[in-house]
């Protein structure tokens, strides 16, 4: 972008000014630190000028909005034409309480649903197996069964909503009653818009919710993609995460490299079915965390548009402009919220929103300022809808694309997480992938490590959390926290004993033994899922078939 | 006069949650204070809790949980202590457990509950000034 004349003479002048100016200054107002570094670890330095990008090509690194390489966003118009989707993660107690809730959110002007499950659905036991006492709708929405998905979208019409569902075990469960109350409504499949998570690899080192062991965990990822490819074209079927990367405890750089690297090995399986690259990967999607560290952050999410990019091209030979589109959600970082001072949490959390807005994201979550504490309340929901909501209206950072290219200092970090990155890249194809990466502990070791190193500075306050370990203060916690009514356990096995009633078990055992059948002759399982799902087959039912045939994944334990 | 055995540390997960974070990192600080720590994994239930702590005769337990199951799961698990006549070791706990709650699991036994934000050495000062006696 410069010429080597602009940036020999700048050189020239930095060096004069690091030996008259800026002594003067050093020794009346030294610097806070020795070095300053980012949370990945980058050595940040006092200013940068453009030596520190001198080798960018625009049109090759940066180019136009909706254009190779995306790295300033994947439409021409971004916000300019539509928004983001505001889009809050939420589920709770009965089926009900949840319907109510997204009514609520609905009203408020949020644009798109997001289902958080309990524990128990998420690990497909139902709420009267003995490991789903104390835990049925406290973490999310309890969804047992067909049943509990009607209730939860009575009165929302499938065609006018998009939902996000927070789902990798069970997916094709999950994903089977959605499209069942869809045909109860009337809503073709081809209408059904909305994203499964059914990121599988990330289970296995850092969201540790998973159920079957990596090999049958992917086939059924693999289910559900071809299935949506075919019948539900406007469905993502997987939605490859790096924010429980983030949050068990990677730096950003791990979050970029682990997540995109996880999206190569599903798309290798998609190959090895005999998918055509073009065929699904426009419906591939990912979800990011934003952290703190602003500008390395936004450096994230544009290195990780413009590395998905380069990969689906220049690796698996994609086509058509879409598959090499990087679409992402970003939720704002959990782990940043404080239990103290819990307030402060609004300002983190617009300050993180404003990370995922300034680099271009389709779609945001922000957290809510009691979650250190709690499920959020209404208020607490409410303040986080509308902070995005001023960002949008009131702070003009949707007015214009990619506001922050050209700084020195983002393209220098963007550059930087990108070569980072393909680091990583080169070390996990050497290991043979993220299979054999897993089995290893590789991506186990590099969390625990970083998470580690992370609290060791927080503890030595090297890293200033306000309000944790600098600007104490003696507090009362006036916050009224929201709790699950531990009613709910009863109300929702007395539904599931109704229902066991009520249905014909006859057809149930029926499509479960189908199912058996389907599994071990490895077919598609969707098709035969959906069935047992419309004969209210529980969650659990259908589990319990899978775990017969595929076993239980057992935890490495890395610390 | 020989009692130089290390201070044994069992650091459990009940509950479905897999937010371990913070159980490891509690593992890894008391390991690095000195200690012998067991960490089991997730998902633990109260009876295979208890079991481990009565095999590898640990004088500390540490309860890592933010399912918010406390309630449940922290009663069974110190009333089986209690059948195992296991009252004299010292059970800590941390996760997200809403300060209301904090009494009634005094109440049971536990000797501590740390929530988000405390430091690690915080910890295990309490460890040393807390351990019970062996003689």
């Amino acid at each position: 972008m410069f010429n080597k004349e602009k940036i020999n003479e700048i050189t020239k002048e930095r060096e004069r000014w690091e030996n008259t100016t800026l002594p003067k200054w050093m020794g009346n107002r030294p610097e806070r630190k020795n070095e300053f570094r980012n949370h990945s670890d980058t050595l940040i330095k006092r200013v940068y000028t453009p030596e520190d990008i001198k080798d960018l090509d625009y049109m090759r690194d940066l180019g136009f909005p909706g254009e190779y390489p995306f790295t300033r966003g994947v439409h021409a118009t971004m916000y300019r034409g539509r928004l983001w989707t505001m889009r809050q993660f939420s589920g709770y107690g009965t089926a009900e309480q949840t319907n109510q809730r997204f009514k609520y959110l609905l009203k408020e002007g949020e644009t798109g649903l997001s289902i958080a499950f309990d524990y128990p659905s998420i690990r497909g036991y139902d709420p009267d197996h003995p490991f789903s006492k104390g835990e049925v709708g406290v973490c999310g929405v309890a969804v047992a069964s067909l049943k509990d998905m009607e209730v939860l979208f009575d009165g929302i019409p499938l065609d006018k909503v998009t939902t996000s569902m927070t789902i990798n075990g069970p997916a094709a469960m999950l994903l089977a009653m959605y499209i069942a109350v869809g045909d109860k409504q009337g809503v073709p499949r081809e209408k059904l818009g909305g994203t499964m998570q059914n990121d599988v690899l990330k289970e296995f080192f850092a969201q540790k919710l998973i159920i079957f062991p990596p090999k049958p965990s992917i086939k059924l990822v693999t289910d559900i993609v071809e299935y949506c490819t075919k019948h539900v074209p406007r469905w993502n079927p997987i939605s490859i995460s790096g924010y429980h990367i983030r949050e068990a405890g990677a730096n950003a750089v791990q979050e970029l490299a682990f997540t995109l690297y996880d999206g190569i090995t599903y798309v290798e399986s998609c190959l090895e079915r005999g998918m055509k690259v073009d065929d699904f990967a426009p419906r591939l999607s990912f979800f990011f965390a934003a952290h703190n560290d602003f500008f390395e952050e936004i450096a994230k999410f544009r290195a990780a548009r413009r590395i998905w990019a380069k990969t689906m091209k220049e690796r698996f030979h994609a086509k058509n402009p879409r598959s090499l589109w990087m679409r992402m959600h970003v939720q704002t970082a959990g782990f940043t919220l404080t239990a103290q001072q819990p307030l402060n949490n609004i300002t983190r959390v617009t300050i993180q929103a404003l990370t995922a807005i300034l680099a271009g994201t389709q779609s945001l979550h922000t957290n809510s300022f009691d979650e250190a504490l709690a499920l959020p309340s209404e208020e607490a929901v409410r303040i986080a809808l509308r902070t995005q909501q001023i960002i949008a209206h009131e702070s003009g950072a949707a007015d214009t694309i990619d506001p922050l290219a050209g700084s020195y200092y983002i393209e220098y970090l963007t550059n930087e997480m990108e070569k980072r990155a393909m680091e990583y890249f080169q070390k996990l194809d050497d290991m043979g992938g993220a299979i054999p990466a897993i089995e290893k502990g590789f991506f186990q070791k590099e969390i625990a490590d970083s998470a580690y190193k992370y609290q060791r500075e927080v503890d030595e306050k090297k890293r200033i959390l306000v309000g944790v370990n600098d600007y104490t203060t003696e507090e009362e916690r006036p916050i009224k926290v929201l709790r699950v009514n531990p009613k709910v356990e009863e109300e929702q096995v007395a539904r599931l004993q109704k229902l066991k009633r009520q249905r014909d078990n006859r057809k149930v055992k029926e499509v479960l033994e189908k199912l058996h059948y389907a599994t071990e002759e490895d077919e598609n399982l969707m098709p035969v899922i959906i069935d047992a799902v419309k004969a209210y087959a529980t969650i659990g039912e259908i589990c319990d078939v899978l775990r017969k045939i595929y076993g239980e994944y057992k935890e490495l334990i890395v610390i | 006069m020989q009692n130089e055995r290390k201070i044994r540390v069992l650091i459990a997960k009940p509950g479905l949650d897999s937010h371990d974070r913070g159980a490891k990192i509690i593992a890894r600080a008391l390991r690095d204070a000195g200690m012998e720590v067991i960490y089991t994994g997730l998902r633990q239930t109260p009876e295979q809790i208890v079991e481990t702590a009565l095999q590898e005769d640990v004088d500390v337990i540490g309860l890592s949980i933010l399912s918010g199951a406390h309630r449940t799961l922290f009663p069974r698990i110190t009333e089986l202590l209690k059948q195992k006549d296991l009252t004299d070791v010292l059970v800590v706990a941390g996760g997200i457990i809403p300060e209301e709650d904090v009494p009634e699991m005094k109440e049971l036994g536990i000797k501590e509950i740390f929530g988000p934000g405390t430091p690690t050495d915080k910890i295990v000062q309490f460890v040393l000034e807390n351990i019970p006696k062996r003689t």
